[in-house]
């Protein structure tokens, strides 16, 4: 019982889409429409079409120069696109970064406290709130505990905890566990798996690890650098959970290593 | 594997077994792995005990205050100068004695410390906006930020004529002074704790709807904290030798007897015990005060931060 492995070009994306109730109007998820992006002439984006499905999981893989982290902050609403349209249904997505970006002058649960404030929730309700999302995240015991006494994987995790408390439909991540060794990014792969599939979530994850593109996401988009263009994307059907050492997914990591290695070489020939 | 297999009451059936027992992993081994690592990863925060503080912290700076009363003392009986030049420790201490059972010492410290934390709070109130000013606005940084790099390094004695001449020997022109001195310092620490403020926690709280006064406040300003107090700390450190220099210089009977003009009546009367007791008691307020105020709530924002050294 071999997963079955369908590839996709970038073409295709909209049929490949429709089997997942495409009938139903898209509450919530990502619209990428045409998007292009420069920065003092150069091109950085180039026609960028994608879209995330609603409760979808889908990772972008490319090398650097691809424009990842521009496309997140783009969708994030942080910068803005020269051409083209994101639409971003549920209201402002939630962003979680390499670095933890946590707020060092506050506890873990003071941080995820002021995601809640901000987001208007009233102040009878934001303790336990915020004890809930840390229990989520599995640091039931941390709420007083500052940010610099976490470890590295444990102020991920209150970050991811922070994302959540947005109560956006939509989380964007940036390369969040790049930082991390492999047996902490192991554990939490798992957790952010748990965590999604928990809830309806849509992620749009940032990563130039192949391995874990394919650990993760429900699609896998490879981008090709300077500019960045969606070059070919695949459909992951290995059935969760998986773990990074599963034989397909090695198997299909090995090609889309393949692949990304041709992109990159041609930057070479150029 | 077998071991495992062996444990679980139901046994996978044919292909999925490797799926499930992977999933079984997952779920009950990861979580254990999870609370090791959190065990072994985590930062342990020891508090130091007193005996130990005793011994590093407060221990070295005495027996460095009692070794230079030994040197002095050693130097007085070598005779290397004459007794007006150089007065036995015991005469200073005389002086002060003299002082305190007059019932002035008190009178003089608090005529001088008064005004110094005066004219700091007024620093204070003006250099806080001014610096968020120069720092949010970049016309303002363009024209006003070389100014105040400048008066930073302007010693603040430079200003004691031009307050004598615009305000009179009164405390007006103290006050002028010290405002000169300590703004620029107050003002250019909260600029440079507000650049230094990483991006990454601006965007991070843009993203969270941080945007604007609710920035500012939940995050800018925090974030800033720790450059602002060092700003503060000098701040101080300006206010009160501009004061000290203003007192010295602008010294008038009218004006109420602070340590400046105590330091300035025993040079004209020749009292060198006098002298270095002015200097010794100027030494321990401005030592006292960051010791009191300054350095305990800096290191109570860098600790709490994670940032303290020690």
């Amino acid at each position: 019982m071999a997963p079955a492995l369908s590839t996709n070009t970038s073409a295709t994306t909209a049929s490949a889409t429709a089997a997942v109730g495409e009938d139903r109007a898209p509450a919530t998820g990502v619209r990428i429409d045409h998007v292009h992006k420069s920065y003092d002439g150069r091109s950085v984006l180039d026609d960028i079409t994608l879209d995330v499905r609603p409760g979808e999981f889908v990772c972008l893989l490319g090398a650097s120069g691809c424009g990842k982290s521009t496309l997140l902050n783009l969708v994030a609403g942080l910068d803005r696109p020269s051409a083209g349209t994101i639409e971003v249904p549920g209201g402002r997505p939630a962003l979680m970064f390499q670095e933890h970006a946590l707020f060092p002058w506050l506890t873990a649960g003071r941080n995820i406290e002021l995601a809640l404030r901000l987001r208007g929730v009233p102040r009878a309700e934001r303790r336990a709130e915020a004890e809930r999302l840390l229990r989520l995240v599995r640091l039931g015991g941390s709420y007083g505990k500052r940010v610099h006494e976490l470890s590295g994987g444990m102020r991920q995790r209150v970050a991811l905890a922070r994302a959540l408390a947005q109560d956006s439909r939509v989380l964007l991540m940036d390369e969040p566990f790049a930082a991390l060794d492999a047996i902490t990014r192991d554990v939490l792969h798992h957790e952010l798996t748990r965590i999604w599939s928990e809830t309806s979530l849509s992620v749009l994850f940032v990563t130039h690890n192949v391995r874990e593109a394919v650990r993760l996401g429900q699609r896998v988009v490879l981008l090709s650098s300077r500019p960045g263009r969606v070059v070919r994307e695949w459909t992951v059907d290995i059935p969760q959970p998986r773990r990074i050492e599963d034989a397909a997914v090695a198997d299909l990591s090995v090609e889309i290593t393949e692949e990304l290695r041709g992109e990159i070489r041609r930057h070479g020939r150029d | 594997m077998a071991g495992t297999e062996t444990e679980r009451p139901r046994t996978g059936e044919g292909s999925r077994a490797g799926d499930l027992a992977g999933g079984d992993l997952a779920g009950g081994d990861l979580a254990g792995l999870e609370a090791g690592l959190d065990a072994l990863d985590a930062v342990p925060v020891k508090r130091t005990p007193l005996r130990e503080v005793l011994l590093r912290k407060v221990l070295p700076p005495v027996a460095a205050v009692v070794l230079v009363l030994v040197v002095w003392k050693l130097l007085v009986l070598a005779g290397v100068t004459d007794d007006y030049k150089l007065p036995d420790p015991s005469a200073v201490w005389g002086a002060l004695r003299r002082l305190w059972l007059e019932g002035t010492l008190f009178g003089i410290v608090w005529t001088s410390v008064s005004r110094g934390l005066l004219g700091f709070l007024a620093a204070l109130a003006i250099g806080t906006p001014l610096g968020l000013l120069v720092a949010r606005v970049p016309l303002i940084r363009a024209a006003l930020g070389p100014v105040l790099s400048g008066l930073q390094s302007l010693p603040s004695v430079a200003w004691v004529p031009a307050a004598v001449i615009w305000l009179g020997i009164t405390d007006s022109a103290m006050y002028a002074v010290i405002l000169l001195g300590a703004v620029p310092s107050i003002a250019n620490g909260l600029v440079s704790g507000i650049d230094q403020v990483p991006p990454l926690y601006l965007r991070a709280g843009r993203t969270m709807g941080a945007t604007g006064a609710r920035g500012a406040w939940h995050v800018l300003l925090p974030a800033a904290l720790p450059g602002y107090l060092a700003g503060l700390k000098q701040g101080w450190a300006f206010s009160w030798r501009s004061l000290m220099a203003a007192e010295l210089i602008a010294s008038s009977p009218d004006l109420g007897l602070g340590l400046g003009q105590y330091l300035e009546n025993a040079r004209t009367d020749s009292d060198m015990p006098g002298v270095l007791l002015g200097i010794v008691l100027i030494l321990f307020v401005g030592i006292a005060i960051d010791l009191i105020v300054f350095s305990p709530l800096e290191r109570r924002v860098l600790r709490s931060r994670g940032l303290a050294t020690r």
